[in-house]
């Protein structure tokens, strides 16, 4: 395997790990806003404990993706730079408002102020996240950016690479692959059997929505992304094997299997994510844009590899400590945790 | 505007906020960790608080800081496209670094936020004290990259194209010890002063408080340390700027011809029109014997560069000016604290002195930003790539600037309000 494709297998493991994660805790914000029942409070409630400790350690895998792109592939950077500005923009703005708006309501106020206010903002921004982080990938595997061989810059009019049915086909199955695994996450995150039956429901709700955009973008692709087309159709098994695991962890939500169906939904979205890149290998912004011809010389491709192995020795038993901490125990009920978070004042003076 | 203007101004407004959050992230975790050590020492509930509180403030600030960062990352791409595929391959190498170190401070934080009653209380510590090391490692490996526009080292160009890139060599340029130095510094120094100014304020406000007058000890003792330091650093960062930016150092100087003994201008404003420094109180000789040790030493002036390779006189001149006369004033103050020790509590004066003119770090940070930034132009990598050759074809690039100014000027507001409330005020005492 050449350097080349090691750094782009390190993207797509960033991506995957970014969908895992951060991905989750879009979605809660997601049922955050959609917290509904008797127990909408209690239901955001758990969702705040679920992502407190781990969300910002899960966004760093998309600064990590963004470094590796345009370290090791420059030109795939400025060009998805230059056609893609807008909805990137928007992804940008949403990422700013959610995390900012979420330390503002967990960290900064008083119980009550402001509170809900802020609550709104950190769930719409969920939403929008999401959908345009997927129309940006979808816009890339659509094969719209051409690059003029002249001037090796980017063709574009800024909008029709995006403004399309296909990159909003994959934005809104983002968003239900999000939202489905953040409610499958969520039911484990209660000892409470009513809380886990509606995370449930939401899971189950989120798995139809995804199958059916997922279904939609299929058919969209032929047209609309020819290449991921011809690559799953050129590789059945990755179809067939993303359709295995997904009726599997479906099987697991409705048997109540929630530490298998917790893995298996994982599954399913990493290998969506895998997936996408696998179809369009070698491509990498299709249709010009490959592995190869895009690459930063060979030394820099080296050099940020050791990084990375020396990054992940010094990282990864850290992140082990704090998802060993936060998520070990099968649950983790939300009353044990309450007493944790400091919020007390000490009678000083 | 112009598209370039444009996005000059956002990539402004994106580091000018961003950087504010960055220092905090850098040196907030120093003043918990320091915190909770003195409670693990000496026990007792007062240094508990307030490491609890400063925690809560590094939640916010770190969290916008991570944001404003990611926006930050981003825009290289959306902004600086043709930039960034010149320089992504030799500068990637540090902003790999980055991400890991980042990533270290966002685990650790998460340990260290959260798990107060779940965690050993000596691992608790260390998570903080990992938070406060992995957010030195980050501001320094995203320093080398910066400080790399200005010492572009580590690769060839030849007919226009890159060869030879040697991502080492780019990272552990000339200049990257005394420029990462010296902002490491000043993130110490305007941190530590800014929660001085608030605490002072609360002393001032309340009366006598042991709650604000420790937070106010450390806060002082961290920013006074850099404060003592940092005109040792300035004065290597401008030697440096004279033996390899010496456009800059002239703009910093408002030195318009090349002159043997030249003056140390203090104050004044240049006037590019006339090729003249108006209103500045004049030290001879002094420039040449600080620039190169030795006052008959050649100062070249500015106009030594051709029209367009000069970066904005007055803008540089004044930022400088700024900047000294900030760091100036808090050393003063560092020294005025440290002579009453613990009678400076009972000093009304010196505690209101504290209270507004500890802020002038941040004005140092801005200003001293826009030295070495403005500086450099009209390069974006100095003497290599010019700033307006790399700028996105995209219009319309006033809209993403005015969205950016407008999201930033109002999260700025929301983060004071909540700093000011719910982190640095009294706590609240049992009815």
């Amino acid at each position: 395997m050449s350097p080349a494709a090691i750094v782009a297998c390190a993207l797509i493991v960033s991506l995957v790990l970014y969908a895992l994660g951060a991905g989750a805790d879009f979605g809660g914000g997601v049922w955050d806003l959609f917290a509904s029942g008797p127990r909408a409070a209690r239901q955001r409630e758990t969702i705040t404990h679920a992502i407190g400790p781990i969300w910002e350690a899960n966004h760093v895998w998309l600064i990590l993706a963004v470094v590796l792109l345009f370290s090791c592939f420059p030109s795939a950077f400025a060009a998805v730079g230059t056609a893609l500005h807008i909805p990137i923009t928007v992804l940008l703005v949403g990422i700013v408002l959610r995390g900012s708006a979420f330390a503002f309501r967990s960290y900064g106020l008083e119980p009550g102020e402001a509170q809900a206010r802020w609550g709104r903002v950190f769930a719409l921004a969920s939403l929008v996240s999401p959908l345009m982080l997927g129309v940006t990938l979808g816009a890339i595997a659509s094969g719209s950016l051409t690059i003029d061989p002249v001037t090796r810059l980017v063709r574009t009019d800024f909008i029709s690479a995006w403004c399309a049915a296909f990159p909003f086909a994959v934005g809104f199955l983002a968003l239900a692959l999000f939202a489905y695994l953040a409610a499958v996450y969520l039911t484990l995150e209660t000892e409470d059997a009513d809380l886990r039956g509606d995370f449930r429901r939401r899971a189950l709700v989120a798995w139809e929505a995804a199958a059916l955009v997922g279904i939609l973008a299929l058919v969209l692709a032929r047209k609309g992304a020819p290449a991921i087309y011809a690559g799953l159709l050129g590789r059945p098994w990755l179809l067939a094997g993303n359709t295995l695991v997904s009726i599997a962890a479906l099987q697991a939500l409705a048997r109540r299997r929630y530490p298998a169906a917790r893995v298996l939904a994982a599954l399913q979205v990493a290998a969506t994510v895998a997936g996408w890149g696998l179809a369009q290998y070698p491509a990498l912004v299709p249709p010009d844009l490959t592995i190869t011809n895009a690459a930063a010389p060979e030394p820099v491709l080296r050099a940020v590899l050791g990084a990375l192995l020396a990054g992940a020795v010094l990282l990864l038993p850290a992140l082990f400590y704090l998802f060993r901490v936060f998520k070990g125990g099968r649950s983790m009920p939300i009353e044990s945790m309450r007493k944790h978070v400091p919020e007390h004042v000490d009678p000083l003076f | 505007m112009s598209d370039l203007l444009a996005a000059r101004s956002q990539m402004a407004v994106s580091l000018a906020f961003h950087i504010v959050f960055a220092v905090a992230g850098i040196a907030m975790p120093v003043l918990m960790a320091i915190a909770e050590g003195l409670w693990l020492i000496r026990g007792g509930p007062v240094h508990l608080e307030l490491a609890r509180r400063w925690a809560r403030g590094t939640a916010i600030l770190f969290a916008v800081g991570a944001v404003s960062g990611t926006v930050l990352s981003f825009e290289l791409g959306l902004l600086w496209p043709r930039f960034m595929a010149f320089a992504g391959p030799i500068i990637g190498m540090p902003f790999s670094l980055e991400g890991f170190a980042f990533f270290l401070e966002a685990t650790f934080l998460g340990i260290y936020l959260y798990g107060w009653e779940r965690v050993p209380r000596v691992a608790h510590w260390l998570a903080g004290v990992g938070v406060a090391v992995s957010g030195a490692a980050s501001g320094l490996f995203v320093l080398t990259a910066n400080s790399w526009m200005n010492h572009p080292a580590g690769f060839r160009l030849v007919a226009g194209r890159v060869v030879d890139v040697s991502p080492w060599a780019a990272m552990f340029h000339a200049g990257w010890p005394v420029e990462c130095v010296h902002m490491m510094l000043a993130a110490y120094l305007c941190l530590g002063f800014a929660v001085a100014a608030i605490h002072a304020r609360e002393l001032l406000r309340g009366g006598r408080n042991l709650f604000h007058e420790r937070a106010l000890s450390i806060a002082l003792v961290v920013g006074g340390v850099a404060a003592v330091l940092q005109p040792v650093s300035g004065d290597a960062s401008a030697k440096l700027a004279a033996r390899t930016q010496p456009a800059k150092l002239a703009a910093m100087e408002g030195q318009f011809r090349s002159q043997p003994f030249a003056p140390l201008r203090l104050g004044g404003l240049p006037d590019e029109a006339s090729g003249r420094t108006r209103g500045a109180i004049e030290i001879p000789g002094a420039l040449s014997w600080l620039a190169y040790g030795d006052p008959r030493a050649t100062v070249r002036g500015i106009e030594d560069w051709p029209r367009d390779e000069r970066p904005p006189v007055a803008v540089v001149h004044v930022a400088f000016q700024i900047m000294v006369g900030s760091g100036v004033t808090l050393l003063a103050l560092a020294l005025a604290a440290l002579s009453r020790r613990r009678r400076l509590f009972e000093s009304r004066g010196l505690l209101r002195a504290l209270s507004i003119l500890g802020w002038l770090g941040f004005v140092a940070l801005e200003a001293g930003w826009t030295v070495t930034e403005v500086g450099r132009q009209p390069w974006i990598v100095y003497r290599i790539v010019r700033t307006a050759d790399s700028v996105t074809p995209m219009p319309n690039l006033i809209a993403p600037f005015l969205l950016f100014t407008g999201l930033y000027v109002f999260l700025g507001a929301i983060v004071f309000v909540l700093l000011r409330r719910h982190v640095f005020a009294s706590p609240r005492m049992p009815a």
